[in-house]
């Protein structure tokens, strides 16, 4: 049980102040378990009344020394660990860590592989989003659209399962390519899920986006100026909701995501309702985006030559990806041998926790909730 | 419509007022207190009942129990009283205290033995069901200018409690 | 003695009970309407979790008796014992009457409640007023919860609710006195504030309330619609009970049988103020279309309605029935499932018979409208976010306040030039 003062030196604590009648500032613990923390979050409060003059966010219960595993695993066998950290949108861990250790070893993946990559990280985009729209609305008191989206995201996972065999913590690719050959009928298993999942989309915007209660509850709440992303590293859709048009899909892409036509949505405010509103088209172009790819897929072969045992060149890369929470970097240092001597990663969700104080600051204490909602962290994530 | 065991109902209700009243001031906690001046407002509603003024009766409920003595008891839980409560008690005006109880007291013995002979001419007893058309005639109609000066005491009370309480206009 | 007690009913009961100063027919009203409340709360528990579940497309209770139809005798044998947890610095009187206050103010309030131009318990002459007077000493029950519960959370829930159920009485009240106000536009220029004179002055007008002087009886409608459900503390409005947010509820501290007489009182609040929206704006228990289908055939379509109501629910019960799976473990399910239904039509058969039906009509419009309402609370419920408490108060204070206030000024003109 460690003391709540000892994390509070940023909190500006002095003697009581007197604020609004006569009454003293409260400091109050969302504890790590809670019901709307998406995870086990400590969150140390100071109110006035109820408005919020400053947060602490205590986080660590989650870590599991994933970095440090790494340097005692070989490139290979590192590769399930990495599904673990952002465990809703294992796929696209997987993703970025594959093509850091392929730009190490100077290989490319084919052609095919790098279709059914974009096909199923495009997917686990969506799933991840739906799963984000769920536990949000439910956060701000709308319970139908978690099983809404719950029971849409499904589908996802049971192409997830017939692909690789197993829904949340996928391990889907390997470095040099996929592992797996596409199941008997994924084309039209996709094919059929994006024209399922069209009118849900429609279905979601139809509870949500035109609901004055909703629009109460999220405009203007949590609101961060483009700047302030910039200086705190803040990245992802919470980045585009305030305005500034920066997609690493598009800036600096990785696959072949050039070969797409999508578009990056983009906010004005940067408060929760746009945060939502960016989300909601992401999810439309990531159907787009999929459309486009189970279209063409080429045939060929889904590895490429890679070392039975694999040793890169002494060198250091860091190689990032746009997941679905914003930039998730990788940063792999290799010394010669077979096991890497560091792999870093650079959590979106940890990054933008650290907004979550500038964004409550002299709000009120149920708009916290919602902003831990929008910024959707994942504490698998944030701790490691 | 026939009275139902009047005497047995008054004296019942009476007692019930007159007790709950007593604990009003003999409670050690503010909060029991309040609850008894509630009881006693009940009994004071179920009372004008008896005396055939519905309108009345309805609105001390709805006003009083269920308005005012809800305010008080937020100021109660609101504001710490333990302070208070280890204050020590002022009885240094106990003499001040017994003159005013005896005034009061020989007040009541003598409304009690004069009786009805204090109300010059008879009593009209008015029809209970239209209680509440009458009182409003009266109000519109005769005591127009007393409710008006009521309601805009009531205004100037709220204003006043409005900027004492913000902090800034 | 005996004839005190049958004169009530010999005289081709035309006025209430309590009017008729019959004591003993009072206090059979009075527990015919107490099993009734208690009835329809366990009712509408049921049909929250269903109706709730499937609005989020699953099912529900469906193990407990044929689809979870004993689902809340389970939950409440389940309370029952529960151990009791009175926390050890809590004051224990004021903790024990808290649930009792609401439970009494609610149950009340069901004395004046119109089930029929002769089926209540007594017509005070001030009905709507007691009505909203003793609804409104549930506030102090919350707030008594909140503050023998002796915790810093449960204190602020509590006073969060019950200033949520103060600003929201205002409109409320606001509302129903523009609907009052319409029953006096009549030839002899008074109106009433009973119950049951209320829906006669719709009679007499010739028209629901909800449609005069369109839309002012509409808008009058839907501000108490919204400030009963503010308070009777449901979603939307529901932050203090919420479990997501920080403080959790002034019944926090309440466990098992006590816990459970706080929902006991809230539904049966809801029932009652839904039971006053109904008597003031949609006509109490007149017939739908009282003026514009009107003659003898329209009068026996209407009144062949409860009878189609009860047989629509067997018919859905013996679908239910068809489609339980043919498994030997079911098989109790579907035998109690099938009497159900059976019992239902025998009911709805029973209703078809002229004297019943004649005698039904009243009490069956009156319950299926207030039935309308429970189900719009689940809907609610169900497809809502909830408010902010600042948004809340705001809604209330300035949004609500000043439209009922217009509304009340513009009726009262209106009914003095026309």
């Amino acid at each position: 049980m460690t003391d709540a003062t000892k994390y509070l030196s940023h909190l500006e604590l002095g003697g009581p102040d007197k604020t609004y009648l006569d009454s003293n500032e409260l400091i109050i613990n969302m504890g790590p378990q809670h019901p709307a923390t998406h995870g086990v979050l400590r969150v140390i409060l100071k109110l006035d009344g109820e408005k919020v003059l400053g947060t602490e966010c205590v986080i660590g219960y989650l870590h599991r020394g994933v970095e440090k595993i790494a340097e005692h695993r070989t490139y290979t066998m590192f590769n399930p660990y990495v599904d673990r950290m952002d465990y809703v949108a294992a796929v696209s861990n997987g993703l970025g860590y594959c093509e850091a250790v392929e730009k190490l070893l100077n290989i490319e993946a084919p052609p095919r592989a790098n279709y059914i990559r974009v096909i199923l990280t495009e997917l686990n985009r969506l799933a991840s989003h739906q799963l984000w729209l769920g536990t949000h609305a439910l956060d701000i008191g709308a319970m139908t659209p978690l099983f809404y989206t719950f029971r849409d995201r499904e589908e996802i996972l049971k192409i997830f399962e017939k692909y690789c065999g197993a829904r949340l913590t996928t391990h889907a690719f390997r470095i040099g390519g996929c592992q797996y050959e596409t199941y008997e009928g994924f084309e039209r298993d996709v094919k059929k899920f994006v024209d399922f999942a069209r009118p849900k989309i429609v279905e979601y915007e139809e509870l949500l986006t035109t609901n004055r209660i909703w629009l109460e509850r999220t405009k203007g709440v949590g609101k961060i100026s483009a700047k302030d992303c910039i200086a705190l590293g803040v990245t992802g859709p919470v980045l585009r909701a305030s305005g500034v048009k920066w997609d690493l899909r598009k800036a600096q892409p990785y696959a072949n995501y050039p070969e797409f036509d999508f578009e990056i949505p983009i906010g004005q405010n940067g408060d929760t309702y746009d945060r939502y509103l960016v989300r909601m088209e992401e999810m439309r172009q990531s159907l787009r985006i999929i459309e486009q790819a189970v279209a063409k897929i080429p045939e060929g072969p889904i590895m490429a030559k890679v070392p039975k045992v694999m040793k890169p060149a002494v060198g250091e890369i860091y190689h990032s990806i746009e997941a679905p929470k914003g930039e998730l970097g990788y940063f792999v240092v290799s010394d010669g041998s077979t096991q890497p001597y560091r792999v870093r990663v650079r959590p979106p969700s940890f990054v933008n926790l650290q907004a979550l104080d500038l964004m409550v600051r002299g709000q009120l204490v149920a708009d916290v909730i919602a902003v831990i909602g929008t910024l959707d962290i994942v504490l698998g994530e944030v701790d490691r | 419509m026939a009275p139902v065991a009047t005497t047995f109902f008054f004296y019942f209700l009476s007692g019930v007022t007159l007790i709950s009243a007593l604990m009003v001031i003999t409670q050690r906690n503010a909060v029991h207190s309040a609850l008894a001046l509630i009881l006693s407002l009940l009994g004071q509603a179920a009372l004008y009942l008896m005396l055939y003024a519905p309108f009345v009766a309805g609105v001390q409920i709805i006003l009083y129990a269920g308005g005012i003595m809800v305010l008080f008891l937020f100021v109660i839980m609101l504001v710490s009283i333990e302070r208070q409560q280890k204050e020590e008690q002022f009885n240094k005006l106990w003499l001040v205290g017994l003159t005013a109880a005896v005034a009061l007291g020989g007040l009541f013995i003598g409304v009690y033995v004069k009786g009805k002979s204090l109300f010059s001419g008879p009593l009209r007893p008015l029809p209970e069901t239209s209680n509440t058309q009458d009182i409003a005639v009266m109000l519109y109609g005769n005591y127009m200018f007393a409710f008006e000066i009521a309601s805009l005491l009531l205004l100037v009370a709220i204003i006043g409690a409005v900027v004492m309480a913000k902090k800034r206009i | 003695m005996l004839d005190y007690i049958t004169s009530y009913l010999s005289d081709s009961v035309k006025i209430t009970p309590g009017q008729a100063g019959n004591v003993f027919w009072a206090l059979v009203y009075i527990l015919i309407i107490f099993g009734g409340v208690s009835v329809a709360v366990i009712a509408m528990n049921w049909l929250e979790r269903k109706a709730l579940a499937h609005f989020q497309i699953r099912l529900g209770p469906m193990r407990v008796g044929p689809h979870g139809l004993l689902q809340p005798i389970a939950d409440a044998l389940k309370l029952f014992t529960k151990e009791d947890i009175i926390p050890a610095a809590a004051d224990k009187l004021v903790f024990w009457i808290a649930p009792l206050i609401i439970l009494c103010a609610s149950f009340t309030t069901y004395i004046v409640v119109p089930f029929g131009p002769a089926h209540a318990v007594t017509d005070l002459n001030i009905g709507i007023l007691f009505m909203l007077g003793v609804s409104s000493l549930a506030v102090l029950g919350v707030v008594m919860a909140g503050w023998a519960s002796n915790s810093h959370y449960p204190l602020i829930g509590a006073l969060r609710s019950s200033a949520q159920m103060v600003s929201y009485e205002i409109a409320m009240g606001l509302a129903v006195v523009s609907a009052v106000l319409m029953t006096s536009l009549n030839a002899t220029g008074t109106g009433t504030l009973s119950m049951i004179g209320i829906v006669h002055a719709q009679q007499a007008q010739h028209v629901w309330f909800l449609f005069k002087f369109f839309p002012l009886g509409l808008i009058a409608f839907v501000i108490f619609a919204i400030a009963m459900v503010a308070e009777t503390n449901r979603a939307p409005f529901d932050l203090p009970e919420a479990e997501s947010e920080l403080t959790a509820g002034f019944h926090t501290e309440y466990s098992g049988l006590r816990w459970s007489l706080f929902m006991l009182g809230e539904y049966a609040a809801m029932i009652a103020v839904s039971s006053i929206a109904v008597t003031l704006w949609l006509g109490g228990w007149m017939r739908p279309f009282p003026n514009a289908l009107t003659g003898e055939t329209w009068d026996l379509v209407f009144s062949l309605f409860p009878g189609f109501t009860f047989l629509a629910l067997s018919v859905f019960a013996f679908v239910g029935v068809i489609r339980m799976p043919k498994h030997p473990y079911f098989r109790l399910q579907t035998m109690g499932l099938a009497g159900f239904g059976a019992v239902l039509g025998l009911i709805g058969l029973i209703l078809f018979v002229p004297p019943v039906r004649d005698r039904v009509q009243d009490i069956y419009w009156f319950s299926a409208k207030v039935a309308g309402f429970m189900y719009l609370y689940i809907w609610y419920r169900a497809t809502f976010p909830r408010y902010r408490f600042d948004q809340l108060m705001k809604v209330g204070w300035k949004v609500l306040l000043p439209v009922a206030l217009g509304v009340l000024i513009v009726t009262a003109i209106l009914g003095v030039l026309l």
